[in-house]
């Protein structure tokens, strides 16, 4: 398996796995197979992958632990970049589709909706995670300050959910959010449990 | 496009000639329907035995109703109707398509995704079918599905359908105004409002048994709004009996609110001095009130009303369209809210 995740092709077939969701998309918007509201479809879609891409990168480090994988860290950086490459065609898809590209309509829509200002304020947040994702900018901000830093992909995460939530909020329909809270709150708490046992030993 | 045009009048290029069978089809609209043409066989029968003088005017006069009837789609049994005389009832705009109105519900009964009910409303049973009038009325009773579709004569309504999220379609309804209904059962003075109660049945409808909301779906009207013709008691859609997921064997289409305060496949008509609590509003009182008209400048706590987006019309890249007061039937129906505080009453 270390062989494996170690071998030079190992990160190029795990970008192009990761870019089909995007690629099928794009070939459902032109083909005409996203049903009778493609911009909704869209919208949607663009968010429900934002997450699992989150949920993916969150993983990788309480996999590397648990699992004994330590080559699994190759992935973070790229799995980092894919969620904020997702979440990026989920507000190009909501501000195209959606608002016409009217930027007051749009700035009047996030100060005006709370879910729409949360979701807003999880991809401001996520920007400069992305900023700094090059190796001479850890380098740069020293790997402390550059951790400390990145720590606000916990923050993302809540937000993100909260977001979903709103969305389906008011339909008691909130099976699919809970999936989300479910995975994500798990690997936080994973998180939290090691800091917490790791400190004591 | 050109190449058989040697016996036809060359100006008419629109023409499609067939790759496969050689046929020149004209276009959808140019295809006389089965209706029409059973009627002009009848009137040369008529003709033939000297009866045709006034027969021919009143034929006349629906050859030219029909004309302007949508085409069935052909899926389900016909149901007849004549063009509807009601102001505001037949809306010149491009009707949606069949596959679009009956493929992109909201009938939460069978599912909260939207391609859900197409796909698990075949279990609905809808025969036999009663529906029940109670409360303060005259003529209560159980009223049979077949009885109710003779109680008056069927129309093809053209209505414009905004729902609550966003988008919007047009959709030509099968049905007569709710108030021949109404009328017949002779409400009592009583009665200020009208609670429909639409069907719940955990056997054959999935997601009764999920709490997405309390079920059965209740839905509401004003008793003006009831009485108002354009209220209409719906049996079916595209010249059909109503498919299963659009809310067979019939339903209520209320154009001027949101689409929501349409109940499905209704089973109660209740008369009572009380609002009835709805459904949404019970679900989510901030979001959905009992009035829920079409209005653009009131929005929903959690996106605009402003816009909408027409299905199958208004494509990606183009900008949504503006959403009518009303939903453009302002002049039909505004003055039942005259003086009313439609931010206080959403």
């Amino acid at each position: 398996m270390n062989r494996f995740l170690l071998s030079p092709f190992a990160k190029p077939l795990l970008l192009a796995a990761c870019l089909l969701p995007c690629a099928f998309l794009i070939y459902a918007a032109t083909a005409d197979q996203l049903g009778a509201n493609p911009a909704e479809a869209l919208v949607r879609s663009t968010g429900d992958w934002t997450l699992r891409f989150l949920c993916l990168v969150l993983a990788v480090t309480p996999l590397r632990v648990q699992a004994g994988l330590p080559s699994l860290a190759r992935f973070r950086r790229m799995l980092g970049l894919l969620v904020y490459f997702y979440v990026l065609l989920h507000l190009l898809c909501y501000s195209w589709f959606d608002m016409g590209f009217e930027l007051q309509d749009i700035a009047r829509d996030i100060t005006k909706r709370p879910f729409i200002l949360v979701g807003f304020a999880a991809f401001v947040l996520l920007t400069p995670l992305a900023a700094t994702s090059f190796n001479r900018a850890i380098r740069w901000l020293r790997a402390s300050r550059w951790q400390v830093l990145h720590r606000l992909v916990y923050g993302v995460a809540v937000l993100g959910v909260l977001h979903f939530f709103w969305m389906r909020a008011s339909k008691n329909n909130l099976a699919e959010v809970m999936v989300y809270a479910g995975i994500l709150g798990i690997l936080l708490a994973w998180r939290l449990w090691r800091r917490l046992t790791v400190r004591r030993a | 496009m050109r190449s058989y045009d040697s016996c036809c009048n060359k100006d008419r290029i629109m023409l499609i000639k067939s790759r496969n069978d050689g046929f020149i089809h004209p276009v959808a609209s140019e295809i006389t329907p089965q209706g029409i043409y059973t009627q002009r066989r009848e009137l040369i029968r008529l003709m033939a035995t000297g009866a045709a003088g006034a027969a021919l005017a009143t034929w006349a006069m629906r050859d030219a109703r029909a004309q302007t009837m949508t085409a069935r789609p052909g899926k389900l049994t016909a149901l007849v109707a004549a063009k509807s005389t009601v102001s505001g009832a037949t809306t010149v705009e491009k009707v949606t398509e069949y596959k679009d109105a009956a493929g992109y519900n909201n009938f939460y009964e069978f599912g909260t995704d939207k391609s859900d009910p197409a796909r698990n409303a075949h279990t609905l049973q809808t025969s036999p079918w009663t529906v029940a009038i109670e409360g303060l009325v005259k003529k209560p009773g159980n009223y049979a599905l077949e009885d109710l579709t003779k109680l008056s004569a069927q129309e093809e309504r053209i209505y414009r359908l905004r729902c609550v999220e966003g988008w919007s379609m047009v959709i030509p309804w099968v049905g007569y105004s709710l108030s021949e209904l109404i009328k017949k059962v002779e409400p009592l003075s009583s009665a200020k409002y009208v609670e429909f109660v639409t069907l719940a049945d955990r056997k054959t409808m999935p997601y009764v048994s999920t709490h997405v909301l309390d079920w059965p779906y209740v839905e509401g009207l004003r008793m003006d709004e009831a009485m108002h013709p354009l209220t209409l008691l719906t049996f079916g859609m595209y010249g059909e009996i109503l498919p299963k997921q659009n809310g067979a064997p019939l339903r209520l289409v209320v154009p001027w609110k949101y689409g929501f305060k349409s109940g499905k496949s209704l089973v109660k008509i209740r008369f009572t001095d009380k609002e009835p609590m709805t459904a949404w509003h019970q679900a989510a009182p901030q979001e959905y009130g009992f009035y829920s008209n079409v209005n653009p400048n009131v929005d929903h706590p959690r996106w605009s009303q402003a816009r909408e987006r027409r299905i199958g019309e208004d494509g990606l890249f183009s900008q949504k369209r503006k959403t009518l007061m009303f939903n453009g039937y302002e002049a039909q129906v505004g003055q039942l809210y005259a003086g009313m505080d439609l931010k206080k009453y959403y």
